[in-house]
């Protein structure tokens, strides 16, 4: 490896084929786990990962993007690194019907990840559907800076929430909404926030899940002391920053906004940079 | 192995290896650097720089397709200005051999572009996208004009001067592709580019409305490969002596060797580092490796070579 030659863009990303240790159904969602060795030294909680799928005679030719559920070491396994996958379309099918034992093309770890506090702090996360995938493993590296851990997750029905029962061990506390009300509390996750956001109970906000829910957290802790630092979803193609369909439009230090790509300025941004009025237009005065 | 000749001209342009990165699908080339040194391969085409900096198009930008994907960026970019003083002096110290690509809304905005990479030092050449399908009005889609082609080609050469040469690329959707070709070169192409992207559109089930942001995009991947074929098959029978810098679905070397067969001299690689970011890499030494098997002393000897007569 020659260093000088590398740009920091995809420092750490890697090309390699890994091997499923353990495929396994949590409700709606499969919990997946690859051997990665030392890479999980690299990997850190709000990373994705980009995986091939449908084998080599594929007629899908885009990888698919998977947030880092959690890495670990273990003396039997080596490193290995825990992702959550829903099977909802062709690609994510394909991946959680495969065995243990196959070998998956992987090109990890990818993007920004959450910022960890120097200094204990009052942390929420905030996760929905299986977005909480990545808080999991942050709330474990919250904790172990000394941090409070109270973590909120909602979707729209009770089945489509993801909490592992090892997960609720690294959080202070955990409170569940659906909004059919078919478990924990009926309403959205977002509701709780505004109140304690006004008790100053909370001094940093993680948060993953779908756009609309990263909107309503950055509108509550606009013009706050709160900081929100939010895992973006947005359709890509090439997850290393080439293909540029992932762009968000964030503002900038001076006020310019451009349009980011979420896979290597994000997936973690700051929410109260990004112009959620404007995803999905094109900022007034330029083609 | 070491006699083989792999390396590859496009006007007075040398390369030591034929595969390039395609325009629009490496951005300037730091994101790959992480993957393959850039010099291993023939050269970085940039994205497709504008006079000025642009949004390009709104989200969703991208639709996976059977084999292939729709995308509507709408040349996002920096502007010239930026990109010439950020991008290029990087891609320069990488020792990479760099052809910077080029796009207009007017034929004045080209001649304005080629003026201020003339005076760049490290570049091999310049592409003249004159065919992106994602602008907002389709009557500005220069290629499908055989009048509008040349005048842009003719406005770079005038600027630019004889040096340098000049890559126009052309779009597959137009009715008579070797028309078009013919006019650019009489204007003062030295090299074709073939093919862009072939203009689609997919419609969203749930909503029930277009799907891309800019509703319609262009096609790319191992679905428009026969179209890239025989578009460069037909340019090259009529103009045998014009290098043509092929792409169009490419993903193997064997795919790569159709296209030169056809009569490319060098092969882009675009929508396939999208689904693997060692794809230009990894394409260059099937490549070579199958030219070799088939017994070609060098790539030339295979340029066009599907064109020769039938033997009896």
């Amino acid at each position: 490896m020659v260093e000088e030659v590398m740009s920091q863009i995809n420092r750490s990303a890697t090309h390699i084929r890994a091997t499923i240790l353990a495929n396994k159904r949590v409700g709606q969602y499969h919990q997946i786990v690859f051997g990665i060795g030392d890479l999980v030294k690299s990997c850190r909680s709000g990373n994705f990962v980009a995986i091939s799928v449908g084998g080599d005679s594929s007629r899908m030719i885009l990888r698919r993007a998977f947030a880092i559920s959690r890495v670990s070491e273990s003396a039997s396994f080596g490193g290995t690194m825990e992702l959550i996958a829903a099977p909802h379309g062709s690609g994510s099918k394909w991946l959680c019907s495969q065995s243990e034992g196959s070998e998956v093309d992987i090109v990890l770890p990818l993007g920004t990840a959450f910022g960890i506090p120097t200094t204990p702090v009052n942390a929420l996360l905030v996760g929905g559907g299986y977005g909480s995938a990545p808080l999991f493993g942050l709330a474990e590296v919250l904790k172990g800076r000394g941090c409070k851990v109270d973590m909120l997750l909602g979707a729209s029905t009770g089945a489509k929430i993801y909490a592992p029962m090892e997960g609720k061990r690294s959080v202070n506390s955990l409170k569940i909404y659906t909004e059919d009300g078919t478990m924990g509390e009926l309403g959205r996750v977002t509701d709780p926030i505004k109140v304690l956001i006004e008790e100053k109970s909370v001094d940093v906000i993680y948060s993953c899940g779908p756009m609309g829910m990263l909107r309503a957290i950055s509108e509550l802790t606009a013009n706050t002391d709160v900081v929100h630092q939010c895992a973006v979803e947005e359709a890509m193609a090439c997850g290393i920053g080439i293909c540029m369909t992932c762009v968000l439009p964030v503002k900038g230090e001076d006020g310019q906004i451009s349009m980011l790509r979420s896979c290597i300025d994000g997936p973690v941004m700051d929410g109260s940079q990004v112009q959620w009025h404007l995803v999905g237009q094109v900022p007034e005065g330029h083609l | 192995m070491s006699d083989f000749d792999f390396s590859t001209t496009l006007g007075n342009a040398y390369f030591n290896t034929p595969i390039f990165t395609a325009s629009g699908c490496a951005s300037s080339g730091k994101e790959l650097a992480q993957f393959f040194p850039l010099k291993d391969i023939g050269a970085v085409v940039t994205k497709s720089i504008m006079n000025k900096p642009r949004y390009g198009r709104p989200t969703p930008r991208m639709a996976e397709t059977p084999s292939g994907m729709l995308n509507s960026i709408g040349l996002q970019g920096p502007g010239i200005e930026a990109f010439l003083a950020n991008d290029i002096p990087w891609l320069v110290e990488q020792n990479s051999r760099i052809i910077i690509s080029i796009a207009g809304e007017t034929i004045e905005e080209y001649a304005t572009l080629a003026r201020k990479v003339r005076s760049v030092s490290g570049i091999s050449a310049i592409e003249v996208n004159i065919s992106c399908p994602n602008v907002e009005n389709r009557g500005l889609v220069f290629a499908c004009d055989p009048e509008a082609s040349r005048r842009v080609i003719d406005g770079v050469r005038r600027t630019i001067g004889g040096e340098l040469p000049i890559i126009a690329k052309l779009s597959p959707d137009v009715t008579n592709l070797p028309e078009i070709a013919k006019g650019v070169v009489e204007s003062g192409a030295d090299a074709l580019a073939l093919i862009n992207t072939v203009l689609g559109m997919v419609i969203n089930l749930d909503t029930m409305r277009p799907h891309l942001g800019g509703k319609t995009g262009g096609l790319s991947g191992p679905a428009i490969k026969p179209v890239a074929v025989r578009a460069i098959y037909q340019v090259h029978a009529v103009l045998p002596q014009i290098p043509i810098l092929g792409m169009g679905g490419v993903v193997s070397g064997r795919d790569a060797l159709e296209l030169i067969l056809a009569g490319a001299s060098g092969v882009s690689v675009g929508t396939a580092s999208f689904g693997n970011p060692h794809a230009a890499i990894d394409i260059q030494n099937e490549l070579r490796e199958l030219l070799i098997t088939k017994g070609f002393p060098s790539l030339k000897a295979a340029v066009g070579y599907a064109h020769r007569e039938a033997q009896l």
